[in-house]
């Protein structure tokens, strides 16, 4: 379903980029603003592929990347602290140095969702392989039909790009925590409880979804139950990727490998495994 | 102004339902409205209502002792308010509070109930349509109390 892979001379070998900025996006998640220190050659990629971010001395992991793919000097990487090599990348600061190896995997499918409506629902930090999508249909915006964000995170705290949610203007976003205080005046409730208040005509809606693998499963079966279908749902996953071109087999999914193949993948393509509790 | 019969085909909930139960519907309603920070219901009274939410949001909340009410959910436009007219002992279990101006029909459920009582077929409809709607209700309780979001992962 790839709709393109960049061509990447050693996928094997990181590059220095230097982090020019680094961003406080809740009490444990951070961007961090980077760019290649060669400067020689602009970084381009297609939104919902990712990254391997290598602190030096600590580790690797795979990061999706959440700028915008029409700025090709620097890229972003959102992180949230959940284990060694997070913590790592969210103690950096300015000036500092990683090792980067991608762009890797597949993208979203904004050029097929041309002429539709366009339905993004993000769980928790989902958000941030969305945002590079998001980028995209605002620049574009007279491409796209009604576009509609359904956002869900755990409490008001943990909402991401606070400043900037209330610049995307021409979507209509809908926000939901699970739990709060009484200051909150938004909705309660997860994502998929957002999606009656958004219109979208399901036979011409083209679904992104990215968070937790249970919340992407019941915001499946709300959409399937609204007449979106299967073929025009698309569904970013998650595993353990190591070495991200398929050759370890650490992130392999049935037949196919979450980081050669997806992450994004077409919900017809993988419906058959993705019930499969044993993958 | 839209007539209420009109307004309650329209609404979502009763979608599809049968144009002589609308009627019956229309014979059990009345047009409601809550400022901000109104109450529509509080926790242990009489539930003798429930609500086809128009316009505006409502918080469905619980009182603690020596702390803040706790908000569980919000209901908003095209949504529906309330249970706890169809079961015994027929008293609300959480309070309401309408967290803007909030436009509502409310439904007589002491009424509604002798009318089920009468017509089987009209209880099985409005069972029906509760049921999906407690079903969902419930399946996004139990994801929100999994608090999905805080999960562990690796990285």
């Amino acid at each position: 379903m790839q709709e393109l892979k960049t061509k990447i001379e050693n996928p094997m070998l990181p590059k220095t980029f230097q982090i020019h900025k680094v961003i406080k996006e809740t009490y444990d998640t951070y961007t961090i603003e980077l760019s290649g220190q060669d400067c020689k050659s602009n970084f381009i990629f297609k939104p919902g592929q990712f990254n391997m971010i290598y602190v030096f001395g600590i580790g690797e992991v795979p990061i999706s990347i959440s700028s915008s793919s029409e700025n090709t000097s620097h890229i972003a990487h959102t992180t949230r602290s959940i284990g060694a090599v997070t913590n790592a990348i969210n103690a950096l600061r300015a000036g500092d140095t990683v090792g980067i190896r991608g762009p890797f995997g597949s993208n979203w499918p904004l050029e097929k969702a041309i002429g539709k409506d366009v339905i993004i629902v993000a769980g928790g930090i989902g958000l941030a392989p969305l945002r590079p999508a998001i980028y995209h249909l605002l620049s574009n915006r007279e491409k796209y039909r009604k576009v509609t964000i359904l956002y869900g995170t755990r409490t008001p705290l943990d909402i991401l790009y606070t400043n900037e949610l209330e610049k995307w203007k021409s979507m209509d976003v809908y926000i939901t925590v699970d739990r709060t205080d009484d200051k909150w005046r938004g909705n309660i409730g997860v994502v998929t409880t957002l999606i009656p208040q958004a219109a979208f005509d399901p036979k011409n809606t083209l679904a992104m979804i990215c968070g937790p693998e249970i919340m992407m499963r019941f915001t499946i079966q709300a959409l399937q139950s609204k007449g979106i279908s299967d073929t025009d749902i698309y569904i970013s996953m998650e595993r353990n990727m190591k070495c991200a071109i398929g050759f370890c087999g650490h992130c392999q999914f049935g037949p196919a490998f979450i980081c050669k193949d997806g992450p994004v993948f077409c919900f017809e393509q993988i419906k058959g495994l993705f019930s499969k509790r044993e993958i | 102004m839209e007539s209420l019969q009109k307004v309650i085909e329209e609404h979502s909930f009763f979608k599809t339902l049968d144009e002589k139960y609308i009627e019956v519907l229309t014979g059990c309603a009345t047009n409601e409205t809550f400022k901000e920070g109104e109450f529509i219901f509080r926790e242990g009274e009489n539930a003798d209502k429930f609500y086809l939410i128009r316009e505006g949001q409502v918080a469905l909340e619980i009182a603690s002792p020596s702390q803040r009410p706790i908000s569980i959910q919000t209901i908003s436009n095209g949504d529906v308010l309330g249970f706890s007219w169809l079961f015994p002992p027929y008293r609300w279990c959480f309070d309401a509070l309408a967290k803007s101006k909030v436009r509502a029909i409310s439904m007589d459920g002491k009424c509604l109930r002798k009318k089920c009582e009468e017509d089987h077929a009209l209880g099985y409809e409005l069972q029906k349509r509760f049921g999906e709607i407690m079903a969902q209700r419930l399946q996004a309780t139990r994801i929100q109390l999994m608090d999905l979001y805080k999960m562990p992962a690796r990285g």
